[in-house]
């Protein structure tokens, strides 16, 4: 007995230690706590809690993306390139933590592949969507084979008079190749050695180099277009095959308007079109008045959860609510290291945790004291108090973990904030409220039957 | 055991709430906000004076963007909700909004969901539903999956998803009311909420069974057998507790909606009538339920 005791004691001052370290890293880490936060270790500064949009300001951009050119087993691939070259735009224009993210599609979302941007700190909406882009997509498109023909043929129908109404019933003159934006390594701008007309120089990538000697090979003498959002800029006539993956663009430009072109190829032509679906901006004074509230309902609501077991559990109580102070410590750690972007339905699902921590608590409570009203003494008491509260803790508990998983798995942002706090809550207050209370009960050591240790272990309003 | 003893009285209580929510549900219906239909939601707060309402209403519906609601909101600020705007039409309508004058304002938030982003919302939101109301069934047939004597175990789990219902059909009902009276709407917090009480209401009932489980293996070992003394027991014995675990979420629950922000004020709400009531339906429904049925399987 006495053995035993003396290694709960020791458990328990270990419990206690580390607990009071976790309390202080979470404090140190925190700006709004530290007066001079600037001044201290580089360690300290790494983790600040992440906040989402709703709570620090930012806009969220979804936008879909056009996949009716690609092959289906590319589509993979080319979103992966539409999300690099948005988040180098993004990181570009130096907005800080951008999350810049490809939602593919499938049976349980139904829609088409979609990207989704936040960016932290962007209120102007505006500016948000023309950072993204009036996005530069770049094709190479070869002549039409049937089109000639059906130019031809329609010129003899109209015997030898093409209106122009016939001409928009035509197919167009040219067809896509599979050469595009995608296959660019860099623009350069340049200027003709004779005419000093401004031109636009590509050079490919390896892959583009070859489908570039391929299409010029095989289109001698005709035309290849170019095409810049969906529109023709220029379609020179193709002398010889170019092996040297090097083109230029030539299409009536001004030196800025050319100088422009070749920042936005370079940032990244858009392996596929993209249309914004919708959009959602959060000024930065009403994300920070939820984050103050938010605080504000946290403690109060741990405040009333602690004079709740105190008044109700006595000396058990107390030792819960050091025990649900422990598990705040941890979860907040957790927030930070993970770490966890916060939003207000995360801090919704962290507040609730916070009363439920303590469920399990309560379950055990009332068994000790229905042992102590059979006749045990307070150590029997405790013991199979703690071991036959056990199915009811395991079963209570696992219906709202799974209920937190089915949210995580489905939900949007919002609702995996939320899923994800309250999930990590149930699995920490398991350890909290069992392992730790239990530990800490067998190391305060009550054996004896007084009538102060009996008050002390009652609850309500009994004596 | 009072509860026991006056069980239709309890059970009328339940039925007639769930009623009158169900009616009310039917009748009034719910204001879907535009995380599930799309739309565009404009927050505005002026700076020293805002223009008034009717000011405001004609020049925004010239825009053209079909039915406008412009709402006012503090003391300073407005709320626009329309169909889901473009960049161009978003910048025409704050134009509109700042009367000449863009220092006038600022804007606290732009919301704009294309209607195919709301559809899918929706689509997910009820999939998750019948996923997470299936995984409790499947949950709820283990856990009883032993008890068989002298009410069979699935009597147990139709009486333990009928208290489901129950606590979730009255918070619907509650927002129904909030819904028709301050605007509430129908929006991923109110699926959010719903899917959690199931979560937490399912296992209040499950411990209150679990006890009555264990009273029944140990009295029927005794020989002496009253099904609906042992259920009066076990209540006694656990409806202290039932009600401490809820309580202190409830607790939680309030200090949220009191000082909470103001986007989680609907949800706390929500979530604490469904606490109370899934507590209310593990003492006063699921339990006086279980002694009707056995009541009348001896009737048979």
């Amino acid at each position: 007995m006495l053995v035993f005791m003396r290694k709960n004691i020791i458990l328990a001052i270990i419990i206690l230690i580390l607990g009071a370290g976790v309390a202080f890293f979470v404090y140190k880490t925190e700006p709004g706590l530290n007066k001079n936060f600037d001044n201290q270790s580089a360690f300290f500064k790494k983790f600040p809690f992440r906040l989402g949009l709703d709570l620090s300001g930012g806009s969220h951009l979804i936008y879909k993306a056009d996949l009716s050119a690609v092959a289906s087993g590319e589509v993979k691939d080319s979103m992966d390139a539409l999300r690099d070259v948005i988040e180098r735009r993004v990181n570009f224009f130096g907005v800080s933590e951008p999350v810049v993210q490809v939602q593919h599609s499938s049976a349980i979302s139904g829609a088409g592949e979609q990207l989704i941007v936040d960016l932290p700190g962007v209120t102007d909406v505006k500016q948000a969507i023309e950072m993204i882009g009036q996005t530069p997509v770049l094709e190479f498109k070869t002549e039409n084979p049937d089109a000639v023909d059906q130019i031809a043929k329609a010129s003899v129908d109209a015997s030898g008079v093409v209106s122009s109404a016939d001409v928009k019933d035509l197919p167009s003159p040219f067809i896509s190749s599979e050469l595009t934006g995608r296959y660019l390594k860099r623009a350069v701008l340049e200027f003709d050695q004779n005419t000093r007309e401004p031109k636009v120089g590509l050079q490919f990538d390896e892959t583009g180099t070859k489908l570039f000697a391929q299409i010029t090979k095989d289109n001698i003498g005709k035309q290849v277009a170019i095409y810049l959002d969906g529109a023709p800029i220029s379609a020179p006539v193709v002398r010889e095959e170019i092996p040297n993956g090097q083109a230029q663009i030539s299409g009536n430009f001004t030196p800025a308007e050319a100088k422009l072109l070749v920042g936005r190829l370079n940032s990244g032509a858009l392996p596929v079109p993209i249309s914004l679906l919708s959009t959602q901006t959060i000024g930065a004074t009403l994300g920070a008045s939820a984050v103050h509230a938010g605080v504000k309902a946290a403690i109060i609501g741990f405040i009333l959860v602690v004079l709740f077991l105190i008044l109700w559990y006595r000396l058990p109580g107390l030792v819960a609510s050091v025990a649900l102070l422990i598990f705040i410590a941890i979860i907040l750690a957790l927030f930070k290291l993970m770490p966890v972007t916060l939003t207000a339905a995360g801090i919704a699902g962290f507040i609730i945790s916070i009363g439920i921590a303590v469920d399990a608590n309560v379950l055990i409570f009332a068994r000790i004291k229905e042992e102590l009203a059979s006749g045990k003494n307070v150590s029997d008491a405790i013991h199979q108090g703690f071991s036959r509260a056990w199915l009811s803790i395991r079963d209570s508990n696992i219906s709202s973990f799974i209920t937190a998983i089915i949210l995580f798995w489905f939900g949007t942002s919002l609702i995996k904030g939320f899923a994800l706090t309250l999930g990590m809550g149930v699995i920490v207050s398991l350890f909290s409220a069992i392992t730790v209370t239990r530990i800490f009960l067998y190391a305060l050591g009550f054996t004896g039957e007084g009538k102060v240790i009996k008050f002390l272990f009652g609850s309500g309003i009994s004596k | 055991m009072f509860i026991i003893k006056h069980k239709k009285i309890f059970i009328g209580i339940s039925a007639t709430l769930v009623l009158i929510s169900l009616i009310s549900l039917f009748t009034f219906g719910l204001h879907v906000g535009i995380d599930f239909k799309g739309g565009a939601l404009v927050e505005v707060v002026y700076n020293d004076t805002r223009p008034a309402q009717t000011d405001l209403k004609q020049p925004i519906e010239d825009l053209g963007f079909g039915s406008v609601l412009v709402q006012p909101t503090g003391d300073l600020g407005y709320i626009i909700k329309t169909k889901d705007l473009t960049d161009a039409e978003h910048k025409s309508l704050l134009e509109i909004l700042a009367q000449g004058n863009p220092d006038a304002l600022t804007e606290l938030s732009f919301n704009s969901i294309g209607p195919s982003v709301g559809h899918e919302l929706a689509r997910k939101a009820i999939l998750a539903i019948i996923l997470v109301v299936l995984v409790i069934i499947c949950f709820i047939a283990f856990a009883f999956r032993k008890v068989s004597r002298p009410v069979s175990s699935w009597k147990y789990g139709l009486i333990a998803i009928t208290a489901l219902m129950h606590d979730v059909i009255i918070p619907v009902g509650i927002f129904v009311a909030l819904s028709r009276f301050y605007g509430a709407e129908l929006d991923t917090l109110f699926v959010v909420a719903i899917l959690t009480i199931l979560g937490l209401s399912v296992s209040d009932t499950i411990v209150i069974f679990d006890r009555i489980r264990e009273n029944l293996r140990s009295q029927s070992s005794a020989g002496k057998f009253n099904f609906s003394e042992i259920v009066g027991k076990s209540l006694e014995q656990s409806f202290v507790r039932s009600i401490s675990t809820a309580l202190t979420v409830i607790l939680v629950l309030l200090a949220l909606f009191f000082f909470g922000p103001s986007t989680t004020r609907y949800f706390a709400l929500m979530m604490t009538t469904g606490m109370f009531f899934g507590t209310y339906s593990s003492i006063f429904l699921a339990s006086p339920l279980l002694v009707l049925a056995e009541e009348w399987q001896n009737k048979e």
